[in-house]
């Protein structure tokens, strides 16, 4: 008996290592506004929730969380050829025993919807970033279809979703996003509206 | 070429701790007719996705090796994936292309490869540290040896008949195949 207990701990501490995080870098200057620190909040849950796999397509509203992920040893930062393969990537992940978050624009949802039902049948909890185009102030009306209609997709395809309209929500609604999805195994989808990231950023 | 049944059967003989990803449709049989095992995580959707579930399984487990065993549709189906997994360069992973050149869960359709798009040649062009075709049995050995011990990334194009077989149906519940899994990569 207290030889199989022995085991049990091994085996504990053996997966306790293989996703222990060291101490983040903080190579990157942290912003001191809030409407611009933001994805520092982000970043802050992925490393409190332990999520190790990061998957994307490049971005300009995620371009500082991509920033953060790719500057960390702990986070394997995957750029995607379409966001549907990281869908695979957090089943994948999640298999293997680590936790995944995917970041996408509103468009790259409609890449994904046939591949989300992996997401949905076996179970796999995960955490979709979703800036969104198309719907405030958006100066592309190619855009506009797939932006109007990214939430009710998300919802269609089994994903909880939360909306972030202000930068002073983000800490407190990823956090509760990151555990929902990694405590119960579920589809969590947090839409970063287009009036948060700003038209600054789609500008030069 | 290959007979898929027999290549697969002996491409999984003594496969030790080998994380297995086969692709919907024939893969998934074929690897079923092999011998069920915990460690095989069986597609029955998901078409285009296997190699990158591969990936995000290499990615989380370095310390073990990774199989995925897909047919030439989804393959071409999830092309890219090549393309992001030769950008992380995981030595753990192994692609194995069960090249049929048709579509047979649909009616045998003639794929891309059938008209001569060479996947071996994207696999290298996508970084891949070795990538080569096979078509006869006695080969069957090295391609087992290199997916316990090859550098990855790997992709094995294996060009087998395009004969019907019989459909071998392992586990369909998705959150049991996964669950299982998850159990049994936790319990070695």
């Amino acid at each position: 008996m207290a030889f199989a207990v022995a085991c049990d701990i091994g085996k504990v501490l053996a997966f306790a290592h293989r996703n222990a995080m060291t101490t983040p870098r903080a190579s990157l200057p942290s912003p001191t506004n809030i409407e611009t620190s933001w994805p520092d909040a982000i970043y802050a849950h992925f490393r409190r929730a332990g999520i190790r796999q990061v998957g994307y397509v490049p971005d300009a509203g995620h371009s500082r969380l991509i920033a953060l992920c790719r500057d960390d040893p702990d986070i394997a930062d995957v750029v995607l050829t379409t966001e549907e393969e990281g869908v695979g990537l957090i089943a994948g992940a999640a298999l293997g025993g680590q936790r995944a978050a995917l970041l996408m624009q509103s468009s790259g949802v409609g890449n994904c919807i046939n591949m989300f039902s992996l997401l949905r049948n076996c179970g796999f909890g995960g955490v979709v970033l979703v800036t969104m185009r198309g719907e405030f102030g958006e100066f592309n009306p190619w855009q506009v279809p797939m932006g109007a209609i990214t939430e009710d997709i998300l919802r269609l395809t089994g994903f909880l979703t939360y909306r972030v309209d202000s930068a002073d929500a983000v800490d407190e609604i990823v956090g509760a996003g990151c555990d929902m999805a990694f405590d119960g195994n579920l589809q969590v989808a947090i839409l970063l509206s287009q009036r948060l990231i700003g038209p600054k950023q789609w500008t030069r | 070429m290959l007979d898929r049944r027999d290549f697969v059967r002996q491409l999984l003989i003594d496969r030790g701790d080998l994380l297995v990803v086969p692709g919907l449709g024939s893969a998934t049989y074929d690897v079923a007719a092999a011998g069920d095992h915990p460690l095989n995580f069986y597609l029955w959707g998901a078409m285009g996705g296997t190699a990158m579930i591969g990936l995000g399984l290499a990615l989380a487990r370095p310390d073990r090796r990774v199989a995925v065993l897909t047919g030439d549709g989804d393959l071409l189906m999830g092309m890219g994936s090549l393309a992001t997994i030769g950008v992380k360069q995981p030595n753990n992973l192994a692609i194995v292309v069960l090249d049929n050149a048709h579509y047979g869960e649909t009616g045998m359709q003639p794929s891309h490869t059938h008209a001569g798009v060479d996947l071996v040649a994207v696999a290298l062009a996508c970084r891949f540290r070795n990538a080569r075709a096979v078509s006869r049995i006695e080969e069957a050995a090295d391609v087992r040896a290199l997916l316990h011990a090859g550098n990855g990334p790997i992709l094995v194009n294996a060009r087998i008949s395009a004969e019907d077989t019989p459909r071998v149906l392992p586990l369909r519940d998705g959150h049991a195949i996964k669950q299982r899994f998850i159990e049994a990569l936790n319990s070695v």
